[in-house]
């Protein structure tokens, strides 16, 4: 019981401050339009793959672009409060380390539902085709997802000892998933360099479960890619508890 | 009955940087313990140690009767902790950050509203309560972070430096605020400091510390007294030292360029008599004994109240500490 109170009191901190941060908010809600507006449109002006408006093709990986982002650095952000005595306060509480982790994780996955639901909406305007069935099983991608990415900016935020090395973050970690998603283009007909590189990242399975679900195209099995999706959660949510846990305030 | 015991207790950051060595202390329940030293003393150490944020190296203490080792949960739930920086919430208002603590501490909901208000009204921010804490001036902070503290009705309170950064008038309040929740609610309070009056003031017993060492425990007065009598300074051209340490009354003569500085017992009875024997005096000048000449005393330097922060070996503790 102290376990789920401490989580609820760790979420309900993490929404309030949200909800008081307008500029993050709006950042938050207008990135992924811009990106569809001027990267899809303008190179869906003349590119389609597949059949598909090239702005329909990006359409699952700017979703998430956008989780990537907000669920890496929000964990990350987790060095800021260490640096101020904001997480040593918490962390003289009774309350378990584990439940300042999930508190944690269950508010990135809030965040990154909010998020993605701002684009979804989006997708309306864009020919998305949804149905019940489909919008749920995007949402419920979006949930494992954001929390394995949590975990996995939780555990660098664990790790870092200043905020000065938060550049780096976007340097090594986030730029390198992304690109090398197929969030921008297929994986059919690609380099021997990069094939290697987009089979080892665990987001091309994500990105290719979500076109699968929205826009009906897909390159590998669903089955395939459910695994190693729910297979990256699971290890990474391991990986940040023991981080978390070994974590010096 | 001591609430705070410990043996031997030592940390050393790097395996070089011996930030307490050896420390052995016990605090009594219902006291007000003052650790008093220059910053990068090990003050601060001490207390994370306390307070279950740092494994010690070596050496136990057991707070509340508990291991902070073995039973860190335990302790948790014993103490308090109001921190050097600020730890509340800028975006969130004093009432919210108290009831998410109220929250992480498990008290019952039927108890949360009542405990707040009681806290916010010790402290003298119920009127404030629901706006942004980044609204609040410094002192109301530290206040905040006192209510905090209290929400669980801890058994032992840490404060770290409770008044460094407030002016003079905000640091009074807070000695009032603190001397009131001890008597109000009967808890311990250890707390540190580098301001010679604030341990004078509030502490029952003060322990002065240097270099990761207690030097020496005891009450102000005592400290005080152990210098033997109050401080005169006299300035005279034909002074024979020699002759003033004969006198009965004078216990010590120190000779600072021009100036002699005499300690004297009873210095209301006999400064008249002593001012007679000298004769041919250029100035002269009385001086109650301070924390400041007792620090003097047992650790051959004086304690920098401002400007002592960021000294290069407080610089590489908190560098070696924010690495762990």
């Amino acid at each position: 019981m102290m376990f789920l109170r401490g989580i609820r009191a760790i979420w309900q901190r993490e929404m309030l401050t949200f909800l008081r941060e307008k500029p993050r908010i709006i950042s938050a809600a207008i990135n992924p339009i811009f990106w569809l507006l001027t990267f899809g449109a303008g190179l869906g002006s003349t590119v389609s793959i597949e059949g598909i408006n090239y702005q329909q093709y990006i359409f699952p990986g700017i979703i998430i672009q956008t989780i990537l982002f907000s669920s890496i650095f929000y964990g990350a952000y987790l060095v800021w409060d260490r640096r101020i005595d904001l997480l040593k306060a918490i962390l003289v509480t009774p309350l378990s380390r584990s439940s300042i982790f999930f508190g944690k994780v269950i508010s990135g996955i809030t965040f990154a539902l909010i998020q993605s639901f701002i684009i979804l909406i989006f997708g309306f305007f864009i020919n998305i085709n949804y149905t019940f069935t489909s919008f749920i099983l995007v949402l419920l991608t979006i949930t494992v997802s954001a929390a394995g990415l949590t975990a996995l900016g939780l555990t660098i935020g664990s790790f870092m000892t200043s905020p000065e090395g938060f550049q780096l973050i976007t340097t090594f970690v986030i730029f390198p998933l992304f690109f090398l998603s197929g969030a921008l283009y297929p994986l059919d007909q690609l380099p021997a360099y990069l094939e290697a590189l987009t089979a080892f990242n665990p987001l091309t399975y994500i990105v290719d479960l979500l076109r699968g679900l929205l826009i009906d195209l897909q390159y590998f099995g669903t089955n395939l890619n459910s695994l190693v999706m729910v297979g990256f959660a699971f290890v990474i949510l391991f990986i940040g508890i023991k981080a978390f846990e070994r974590m010096r305030s | 009955m001591a609430i705070i015991q410990t043996h031997n207790l030592t940390k050393v950051f790097d395996k070089k940087i011996t930030a307490v060595k050896d420390l052995n202390i016990e605090i009594n329940k219902g006291e007000i313990f003052g650790l008093l030293g220059p910053n990068g003393a090990g003050k601060t150490t001490i207390i994370k140690m306390f307070a279950t944020l740092l494994a010690p190296t070596s050496g136990t203490a057991i707070v509340n009767g508990f291991d902070v080792i073995k039973q860190p949960s335990k302790v948790r739930e014993s103490i308090g902790i109001v921190f050097q920086e600020p730890s509340s919430d800028e975006l969130l208002t004093g009432y919210e950050n108290i009831k998410l603590y109220a929250m992480m501490y498990g008290l019952p909901k039927s108890k949360i509203e009542e405990r707040i208000y009681q806290a916010l009204e010790l402290v003298e921010l119920k009127n404030r309560k629901d706006d942004l804490v980044k609204t609040y001036s410094g002192g109301m902070r530290r206040r905040l972070e006192i209510a905090r503290s209290l929400i669980h009705k801890p058994l032992v309170l840490f404060l770290d430096e409770p008044t460094l950064g407030l002016d003079p008038a905000g640091r009074e309040k807070m000695w009032a605020y603190i001397s009131r929740l001890v008597k109000e609610l009967e808890m311990t309070v250890l707390l540190t400091t580098h301001y010679m009056e604030e341990a004078d003031t509030l502490a029952n017993r003060v322990g002065i510390i240097d270099l990761g060492k207690i030097v020496v425990v005891d009450t102000p007065k005592a400290l005080k007294d152990t210098l033997g009598g109050d401080l005169v300074t006299i300035e005279s051209h034909d002074l024979e030292t020699g002759k003033l340490e004969k006198l009965d009354y004078v216990t010590s003569v120190k000779q600072e360029k021009n100036d002699t500085i005499l300690t004297i017992k009873n210095v209301s009875q006999n400064l008249q008599p002593l001012l007679k024997f000298i004769g041919n005096i250029d100035s002269v000048e009385v001086r109650r004994v301070t924390l400041n000449d007792v620090f003097l005393h047992f650790t051959g330097k004086r304690i920098q109240e401002d400007g002592g922060k960021n000294t290069f070996f407080e610089k590489l503790i908190q560098e070696s500490a924010s690495r762990r």
